[in-house]
């Protein structure tokens, strides 16, 4: 049956008294109440578990060679030496101790080969599986992952694809009901409250319907129709108990500590926290990786410290709370960086051999995936792509690759850009 | 009642048709007569002909011809004109940055001769509305010019904007806004000594080597994307590696410096060009190196992007002792070659382009790479020419284009027009306006002029708080190219800033002489003042059933019509309608 959301809103004057003003004046077709009629999956298709994905996103693209795949000895090798981890035979930078304890729950592949080496579109090849194109906008995985398992937790009344910190990329031809859900790692969410009574509210919601769908039926294109979408969505999650949600600051004070005050460790934390909701999925920002200069102090001092803080105790919570055989992690960023060493000791843009790390869901643990040349140049093995990398991931929550979208254009479009999937990530 | 008379559509474009009937007389009646009569058939005759007004202006009448013809070739049928009020708000968000008032909507409603457009363009772009104008272009060209983000300590916003509302109020021909933009030096901050707003365009943009001053140079301007190729041959295109660097070599005589305020903060940044002695040690013969893909080096010299090339020398022009001249300044050689190159008016024609009609020739609007054809490349062609010929005078293109035919359609699609849909990623062929949001300093502006808020503060500081309130929909990357994205995009957030935050509470709010009070207390009927709000914001009437809903509301407020029309604002603010140009 079709939904309502502005009939869930409790009232002091009724619904019905206000209605019958309506009525008084005149007749009305319909009482003009939601602005869409969203059919939602009936609640006998919820199963049991929810499967969600968590994207670490690591904006400006992280030099995965000093993190998760290092040369020590080479002259492209940096200063940073190796430690073993909890997985056999696989060694990660040692400004990641606490990760180090965690890989056994992690895969890393190291064989990821795109091409893509300038920001907007790295980020938006690594986010959709598509190159740019002037005549499509390709969703994202939080909007294709969000799409496909909405189904799932017909109770969730905040937006099924939040991004925290960052902008992430949009839901493309899904439409703006799938756009990212943007909030700041403080938990704030802002402007929730309108201040008046929530009769009145209601009554505001009846009238500005009113407007909205007489303009949506002049019939001139569908961002009338998608703006009606969206305040369905809005008015919903501002009475929605599972805002809470957001809130990091509910959470004891150790556990805040654990993972990192600081913008990125909140934002893993709430992550955590939305998942348990029932969220599908959340993406986590931390910029700062876009060192051409002097990166290894950079990375030794703040960058990595940050991550490995944050993602060990993500990893160790979800693992611990029974969720991360449903949920996937997902670590990475647009590129990687050169193997060469610039003069001002950084790094610049490199697409061509990288690391992206995976854990959780039906993934393989504790596995590396992949190899590149002992000057990290090259990729020795199969290069993945980042359609692949797409496809493996909607494999490991049970998502079917033979989903096919309808583009706005009316086109098919294959799940994840018909990636393969990366064999090696999977028992 | 008021509402009747905007009731049929049908009725109103008879009204409209017959006002036209001098002209359209002559065109539909006496011409076929006069060609029937000497025995010829015109060409155009086998299509639907109404009189389209051209204001005798030849650019106009070459839009309409070319957009005619792409819709008889893609067999659309183009939708009716826009109703007057419509237009009216279209052409004053466009223009002007904002909606208009009930004042200034009635002047143009209730006028009834024939070149009525012509004179509220030609008012909008006059000395009337030049504030505004200069206001709104700079905004525009501010997002162009140095992004969104705020946070960046090597370019100063208020620099940005002084400069650019300074050469946008004495209507700067183009080329020579460019050549400031491109040659400038001095310091950045308003104060400072030396100051030249016009350095923040390359101020930001000068670390490792100029790398983005050479991209977002060859972008903003000439629409070509160079960026890919710094690393790189274009795989697809035949962008070639030495291109991108050979650009760069012209900024290598540029630097920006930071000057410090006396303690650690940067007061100002300081543009400055210098010699430049190479990378290869010879000043005479300064040459640049980057590295191939297989790790070769390669040397470049300052070329131009078809092939132009300048003097190695990495000298500032000066004089030897014996009279000898020597040297060159880099960047200014660069300038003189763009304002020649026909890229420069093309690009910035389809920039415009886009800018009143959503979608620019090509999409995205600065890319006109060979790759990457443009649907009506005749037309892009002689409007970059005509506006070469007016003088780099933007202001022109700008009155060609919103007087067309094409700008003057209505949003609302047929079933012979449906199909031609952009955002379903078909070309787009303009045969009917395309809906769009407003942008976020459109909204702000719209809002101050519906609600009459009161404006306290001068120029400088109402645009500082513009820019706090903006603040909060911007997401910077962090990367080297500066990028940022907003999220007044259509998403929950904006959708709640509408909803609940300040700027809608302030304008919402009633006991402080606003708008909303002068409705309120004025002695017109209920009716009537609802009517007032609708007028305001949407330039129209409202409907039987919005008066129905409305009353209903006056009701449920138990006869306190202030707390009513309180909430009748509040929805129209609210609606698709008014944050959608339409």
């Amino acid at each position: 049956m079709p939904i309502t959301p502005l009939q869930s809103i409790p009232s002091g004057m009724s619904r019905r008294h206000f209605m019958s003003h309506l009525a008084g004046a005149a007749a009305l077709a319909a009482p003009a109440t939601a602005f869409t009629n969203t059919l939602l999956a009936n609640a006998e298709d919820m199963k049991k578990r929810h499967k969600a994905a968590i994207l670490l996103w690591m904006g400006g693209g992280p030099s995965t060679m000093d993190i998760w795949d290092l040369k020590p000895g080479t002259a492209t090798g940096g200063p940073f030496k190796q430690i073993s981890t909890s997985a056999d035979g696989v060694a990660i930078s040692e400004h990641m101790p606490l990760m180090a304890q965690q890989m056994h729950q992690m895969a890393v592949v190291r064989s990821m080969s795109t091409r893509e080496a300038d920001h907007m579109r790295g980020r938006y090849y690594m986010h959709t599986g598509y190159v740019p194109n002037p005549n499509v906008e390709h969703p994202s995985y939080g909007a294709v992952i969000a799409h496909e398992l909405a189904a799932q937790v017909p109770e969730l009344e905040i937006p099924p694809f939040v991004s925290v910190g960052g902008g992430s990329v949009g839901p493309g031809f899904l439409g703006m009901t799938w756009a990212p859900f943007v909030v700041d790692s403080s938990g704030r969410v802002r402007n929730l409250d309108m201040g008046i009574d929530q009769a009145r509210v209601q009554q505001r919601l009846e009238m500005l319907a009113t407007i909205e769908k007489r303009f949506i039926g002049e019939d001139r294109g569908g961002s009338a129709q998608d703006h009606a979408k969206v305040l369905d969505r809005t008015v919903k999650l501002m009475t929605s108990e599972q805002m809470k949600a957001f809130k990091v600051d509910e959470e004891p004070e150790a556990v805040r500590e654990r993972y990192g005050t600081a913008g990125f460790g909140r934002g893993c934390l709430m992550a955590r926290r939305l998942v348990e909701q029932g969220v599908p999925f959340v993406e986590v920002d931390l910029g700062g990786w876009d060192n051409h200069q002097g990166i290894f102090t950079t990375l030794a001092d703040t960058k990595l410290p940050e991550l490995d803080q944050a993602m060990s105790a993500l990893v160790e919570d979800l693992v611990q709370r029974g969720l991360y055989d449903d949920t996937a992690v997902i670590w990475m960023g647009e590129f990687g960086r050169t193997p060469n060493i610039n003069g001002d000791g950084g790094r610049d843009h490199w697409a061509r051999s990288w690391s992206v790390v995976v854990g959780g869901a039906g993934f393989r643990r504790g596995v590396v995936v992949g190899e590149t040349s002992s000057d990290g140049k090259e990729i020795v093995t199969e290069p993945y792509s980042s359609q692949d990398m797409m496809a493996s991931v909607l494999k490991s929550l049970g998502i079917s690759l033979e989903t096919t979208f309808t583009a706005a254009n009316g086109r098919p479009m294959k799940i994840a850009n018909s990636g393969r999937v990366i064999q090696e990530l999977f028992a | 009642m008021a509402a009747r008379r905007w009731s049929s559509a049908e009725n109103r474009r008879f009204f409209l048709a017959r006002r036209c009937v001098p002209a359209g007389w002559l065109a539909a009646v006496l011409l076929p007569l006069m060609f029937a009569w000497a025995g010829m058939v015109p060409a155009a005759a086998a299509g639907p002909r109404t009189a389209v007004a051209d204001y005798g202006i030849p650019e106009v009448r070459l839009i309409n011809q070319a957009m005619r013809a792409g819709w008889q070739d893609a067999r659309l049928v183009p939708s009716p004109q826009a109703t007057d009020g419509e237009w009216c708000r279209r052409v004053y968000l466009d223009l002007v940055g904002r909606i208009p008032t009930i004042k200034e909507l009635e002047s143009f409603t209730k006028d009834s001769t024939d070149d009525k457009k012509l004179r509220l363009v030609d008012r909008l772009l006059g000395d009337a509305y030049l504030d505004e104008y200069a206001r709104s272009w700079a905004d525009v060209w501010t997002t162009i010019l140095i992004g969104r983000d705020t946070d960046n300590d090597l370019v100063s916003r208020p620099g940005m904007r002084q400069y650019l509302r300074r050469s946008l109020s004495k209507n700067m021909p183009y080329d020579q806004f460019v050549r400031e933009l491109v040659t400038a030096s001095g310091t950045n901050t308003p104060g400072s000594s030396n100051f030249n707003g016009a350095t923040n365009f390359l101020s930001g943009k000068m670390a490792d080597n100029g790398i983005q001053a050479a991209a977002r140079t060859a972008q903003v301007f000439l629409a070509m994307q160079v960026q890919c190729t710094q690393c790189h041959n274009h795989p697809f295109n035949k962008g070639k590696q030495n291109q991108f660097w050979e650009f760069n070599a012209f900024f290598r005589q540029a630097a920006a410096l930071r000057r410090f305020d006396g303690g650690n903060d940067v007061a100002s940044v300081e543009l400055v060009d210098q010699d430049f002695a190479g990378e290869g040690g010879d000043p005479a013969e300064a040459e640049i190196y980057y590295e191939l893909r297989n790790g070769l080096t390669k040397v470049a010299y300052p070329v131009f992007l078809d092939g132009a090339e300048i003097s190695k020398s990495g000298y500032l022009p000066g004089t030897m002792s014996d009279g000898t001249a020597y040297g060159v300044n880099r960047r200014q050689e660069l300038a003189e070659m763009m304002v020649a190159s026909p890229l420069l008016s093309s690009a910035v024609v389809n920039r415009l382009w886009g800018h009143f009609f959503g979608y620019g020739f090509t999409k995205p609007v600065d890319d006109l790479g060979d790759h990457n054809a443009p649907t009506h490349p005749e037309l892009l062609n002689a409007l970059a020419e005509s506006l070469m010929k007016a003088s780099y005078d933007t202001k022109e293109l700008m009155r060609w284009i919103v007087l067309s035919e094409a700008y003057g359609l209505s949003s609302r699609t047929s079933r012979g027009n449906r199909a031609d849909d952009p955002s379903m990623g078909e070309q787009p062929m303009f045969s009917h306006f395309y809906l769009r949001q407003m942008t976020a300093e459109q909204l702000y502006e719209s809002l101050l002029t519906a609600t009459r808020a009161d404006l306290t503060g001068d120029a400088e500081e109402q645009a500082r708080m513009k820019d706090e309130w903006l603040g909060q929909f911007v997401i910077a990357f962090g990367t080297d190219d500066g990028a940022d994205t907003t999220t007044f995009n259509g998403s929950i957030p904006q959708v709640l800033m509408m909803f609940n935050g300040p700027l809608i509470k302030a304008a919402t709010e009633t006991g402080n002489g606003g708008f909303l009070d002068a409705v309120a207390a004025s002695g017109m009927s209920n009716a009537q003042k609802i009517a007032m709000l609708y007028q305001a914001a949407l330039a129209r009437q409202p409907t039987r059933r919005e008066v129905v809903v409305a009353n209903a509301l006056i009701g449920a407020r138990e006869g306190d019509v202030t707390a009513a029309l309180q909430d009748v604002w509040w929805a129209v603010l609210n609606s698709n309608e008014f944050i959608i140009n339409h």
